[in-house]
């Protein structure tokens, strides 16, 4: 069982199974990881920002270049009046990056593996981009299906494209990240197999792939935390600035 | 060699494949509805409370310092400009008062030499006049004296002569003769003196 590639990504119920009425809210795995994301963001930057010295030691240093970088990336992205939008963002790509890094610990559990948790911040991030666009813009906010500069015969199939592309943002967010930390999660569990049923003659060029696999794998994480923050930033861009 | 890293990797590739698919008809953790509630509940809590905690506590923080350091960067490079013109401005003024300085010792100098140069030529004018004066008085006495030399020889040659005619000839002579031809003489001697 445990040399199914897909066996890590099982979630099961730690402690006792909690029950909200009907529902199911047992505090499982995944919850877990979710708990230990956030608490080591919370500690890790609490204590960045305890102490306030002109010359920043590691931790004051790191908080303040994920801050920087963050407030960089919206800014150049979606300008300044994403500003009061930048504690979310900086929470969302802070969370992403730390489940995806915590994941890349063996045996640990990854969170935005599972496509049920990425869809629910990809819905949220949507919900809430479409409400800020209607709140902007008024009924104007629609003219973002309405490409300018293109000819009128094309138009409905234009504005037809549009909402559907709109409309396929939560999904193709949601399933990048998910897809990408699956894919990366089995090939190396599939690898590391590899190295243990080609044994001590063979077992080399699996496990070289594996040492390799593992540093792709940290910078997808990377990766895909920062585009997964990126992409919100330019759907914040749409709602807040309407291009088209 | 490499032919049979080519074959080991297709083998790879192959036994990954057919795991892959395997573990596909075990079918996939993640479309199992079972846990899904309890992750989003779990989720929003925990991203909730990051969120919360990020925003009211600890992001202000951290953007504090950064503003805090930023003035305080700029306001030392402030100060810096600020003590540089001031510098700027000193050094000016120090060069200043040493140009003002110099012209003035310049000045100091040139005074003092003219001064000192007016004394020695008042000085040597005052000499030469002196000189001159002495040099006249000098000459005056020394023209009057040959003046009276002239007499005076005449009558010591007189007089000798007087002698000597007596001492010579025994008896006395008539002074007022001796004294005449001795007057000759003298004038004789005088124009013989300024013929040549």
């Amino acid at each position: 069982m445990a040399s199914n590639p897909m066996y890590q990504f099982n979630v099961y119920r730690i402690g006792p199974e909690i029950k909200l009425g009907s529902v199911d809210i047992s505090f499982t795995n995944a919850s877990l990881f979710m708990v230990i994301s956030s608490l080591a963001i919370l500690i890790i930057f609490n204590l960045g920002a305890k102490k306030k010295t002109l010359i920043p030691d590691k931790l004051q240093l790191l908080s303040e270049l994920s801050y920087t970088f963050v407030a960089k990336m919206i800014s150049d992205t979606a300008g300044s009046k994403a500003k009061p939008y930048f504690s979310f963002i900086f929470s969302l790509f802070m969370f992403v990056l730390f489940c995806n890094m915590f994941g890349m610990i063996p045996y640990a559990f990854t969170v935005t593996s599972h496509i049920i948790v990425t869809f629910v911040l990809a819905a949220f991030i949507f919900i809430g981009v479409t409400i800020i666009g209607f709140m902007k813009h008024g009924l104007g906010y629609l003219k973002l299906f309405v490409p300018s500069g293109v000819p009128m015969v094309l138009l409905p199939l234009i504005v037809v494209i549009e909402i559907i592309s709109y409309l396929s943002r939560p999904i193709s967010l949601s399933v990048r990240l998910f897809a990408n930390m699956m894919a990366g999660h089995t090939m190396m569990k599939v690898f590391g197999g590899f190295v243990i049923s080609l044994g001590i003659v063979g077992g080399w060029l699996p496990l070289s792939f594996s040492v390799a696999l593992t540093g792709l794998e940290i910078l997808v994480a990377f990766l895909q935390a920062y585009v997964f923050a990126i992409l919100t930033c330019i759907y914040l861009n749409d709602a807040l600035n309407l291009h088209h | 060699m490499l032919k049979k890293i080519i074959i080991l990797v297709f083998a790879t590739c192959f036994a990954c494949f057919n795991m892959v698919f395997a573990a596909e008809s075990g079918g996939m953790p993640q479309l199992n509805p079972e846990f899904w509630i309890s992750q989003v509940f779990w989720l929003i809590i925990t991203f909730g409370i990051l969120f919360i905690v990020l925003t009211k506590v600890i992001l202000p923080k951290i953007s504090d310092n950064l503003e805090t350091r930023k003035t305080q960067i700029l306001e030392n490079i402030e100060t810096a400009d600020r003590q540089k013109e001031e510098s700027q401005k000193k050094i000016d003024e120090y060069e200043k008062i040493i140009l003002d300085s110099k012209i003035k010792a310049k000045n100091y100098f040139n005074e003092a030499r003219e001064k000192i140069l007016d004394d020695i030529n008042k000085k040597r004018a005052a000499l030469e006049k002196n000189l001159d004066e002495e040099i006249n008085s000098v000459e005056n006495e020394l023209s009057e004296f040959r003046n009276k030399s002239g007499d005076k020889i005449n009558k010591i040659a007189a007089e000798t002569s007087a002698e000597l005619i007596k001492e010579l000839i025994g008896e006395e002579v008539n002074n007022s003769s001796i004294a005449a031809i001795v007057e000759d003489q003298a004038k004789l001697s005088k124009e013989r003196k300024d013929v040549i």
